[in-house]
């Protein structure tokens, strides 16, 4: 475990003194404020985080790709991957290491958006119950998007490819549920229920379903398993 | 000295990029304590060599094992054993020495306190004291090639690996990075690279020469430069009967030594020359003037002389 606290612990610091991740951490909070901020202005605006949690899912489909993109990738290219591999770590230390890192980064830049509920909490009275839920619902969802892009960032030594890669496939899994119409049947609801967005709105609307949970938490698990897999190979190309 | 265990053992060790062997059916030996250079050109296969037994890459076929660890099967304790210098020497330019060298020392499972020890240690002996706090991307190369050498050593392993070791740093660092070498070869065994002779016979008590993926000679620094005097070995195919080709052809002024195969029928003879001597046209005649016919003849291999001539036989000065 000391090992996955130091390639956690030296990640964070990279996330937190560079300059990508500065940019990501704007570019979120500019357009969650933009989502959270556009039906203030309706005469009678409804004191709810909905807006703000809809878009912050989209936002994410780009977002979390820009952060896991360096993880390995970049080890790979700098060669710095050949010192990491030859040390005595296992592989699955290593992607747990740089997986937590970026879901420091990510819970930090999250956690910002804490203002908007003071804001909320201030000037009006909201529905606390889709709040907690809608937080813990997106925060499962930006953990997984996490996940998607870790693996990409393994397979690749490009950090464009691993993100543009990542970006294919969380896009894909957004909207894996308009495929319930398009595709229909049995065939139809199994890609509907593999869609992410189809599991987060529950949460939105207040509702903590386990399936749903149990959902995020899986996708987070085969994508690490993927990335340990995916390092693992490095080894035998 | 040849009393001493074995550390490395690498038996038919052979690796594919691809359909391509980088090298093929290596055999060594690196006794503890001893310092052993893999001398050869670019591309001989000296840094596939270094990964395989660095556990980066396995090898296609054959095993490696060291201190009784095989590199595959048992990976992490190989890896807690071996200190490594890749030849390009990769580090996190972002990060200061200090910073560096304790992460180094933590994914090599060194306890904190033990790491605060060894830091101020290994920091003296690579001679970084006036850049603790410098981040590496803004050193020079030869001192981003100490704090490769510090990494390596900082868990005090057995084994230090160091795949070309003064590559493209100026001759005053290349000098100071042979004698750290020699001095931390005293404790260790050391395994290095090079495609420079003289460093590697200054350096090294033993080499091997690796040539297209293959050792093609073996040897202490002292023979190889004796037999560097150059050998010529011709293959020549004669039909004629072995008992009286093989006397003529020892007989020829310039042979040292006729060895004779016969595989299924067709007798071939090894023919080693003095240096320097080329024999061909002698053993035509001879042959043909027994009334034997001359079948083929052809160089064998490559002398060592001419993989030499490939090496950098002068310091880069």
């Amino acid at each position: 475990m000391r090992t996955v606290r130091a390639v956690a612990w030296k990640e964070i610091q990279i996330f937190f003194l560079s300059p990508t991740a500065y940019i990501v951490g704007l570019i979120f909070l500019a357009l969650a404020g933009f989502f959270f901020s556009r039906d203030l202005g309706d005469p009678f605006p409804e004191a709810t985080l909905s807006p703000f949690f809809q878009g912050a899912v989209v936002i994410f489909i780009l977002l979390a790709p820009a952060l896991t993109m360096r993880l390995i990738a970049e080890e790979s290219k700098l060669g710095t991957i050949e010192l990491l591999l030859t040390s005595p770590v296992r592989d699955w230390e290593v992607i747990l290491g740089k997986y937590i890192a970026s879901l420091v980064f990510f819970l930090a830049l999250v956690a910002m958006s804490g203002f908007y509920v003071i804001l909320l909490f201030v000037y009006a009275s909201p529905d606390p119950g889709p709040i907690y839920a809608g937080y813990l619902g997106l925060v499962l969802y930006g953990a997984a998007a996490l996940a998607v892009g870790l693996l990409t960032s393994t397979l690749t030594n490009n950090q464009i490819v691993a993100a543009v890669v990542a970006m294919g496939i969380l896009l894909a899994l957004f909207f894996a549920d308009l495929a319930f119409g398009a595709v229909g049947g049995f065939p139809g609801e199994i890609i509907g229920e593999l869609g992410m967005k189809t599991h987060f709105d529950d949460f939105d609307r207040g509702i903590i379903d386990t399936k749903h949970v149990v959902y995020y938490l899986s996708v987070i698990a085969s994508f690490l398993f993927l990335s340990v897999r995916a390092l693992e190979a490095r080894r035998w190309r | 000295m040849t009393t001493q265990p074995s550390m490395i053992q690498a038996s038919d060790v052979t690796h594919y990029y691809g359909p391509y062997p980088a090298i093929q059916d290596v055999n060594f030996n690196v006794r503890k304590g001893e310092v052993l250079g893999f001398l050869g050109p670019n591309g001989a296969g000296k840094t596939t060599t270094m990964r395989i037994l660095t556990g980066f890459l396995p090898p296609s076929r054959g095993s490696v094992s060291l201190d009784g660890f095989d590199v595959v099967e048992k990976s992490l304790e190989v890896r807690k054993r071996v200190g490594y210098l890749p030849e390009t020497v990769p580090l996190y330019t972002d990060m200061t020495v200090t910073n560096y060298l304790k992460y180094m020392g933590t994914l090599r499972g060194m306890p904190a306190s033990r790491i605060r020890s060894r830091l101020g240690e290994v920091i003296d002996v690579c001679r970084l004291g006036d850049y603790r706090k410098t981040q590496i991307g803004k050193l020079s190369k030869g001192f981003r090639q100490r704090v490769g050498i510090a990494q390596a050593i900082i868990h005090e392993p057995e084994v230090l690996v160091l795949d070309e070791p003064t590559i493209g740093i100026d001759p005053i660092q290349v000098v100071e990075t042979r004698n750290l070498i020699q001095e931390l070869g005293r404790a260790q065994t050391v395994v290095l690279s090079s495609h420079i002779l003289p460093e590697v016979s200054m350096i090294c008590e033993r080499v091997l020469i690796i040539h297209e993926g293959r050792i093609v000679a073996e040897d202490t620094p002292q023979n190889l430069a004796e037999s560097l005097q150059g050998v010529e070995r011709l293959e020549v195919e004669v039909a004629g009967p072995s008992a009286d080709v093989l006397p003529v052809l020892q007989k020829i002024d310039g042979v040292i030594s006729v060895s004779h195969r016969n595989n299924q029928g067709r007798h071939t003879y090894i023919v080693q020359a003095r240096p320097g001597r080329d024999l061909r046209d002698e053993i035509s005649r001879a042959v043909i003037s027994n009334g034997w016919s001359l079948r083929g003849m052809q160089m064998v291999g490559m002398s060592l002389e001419e993989i030499f001539l490939r090496l950098t036989t002068q310091e880069d000065l």
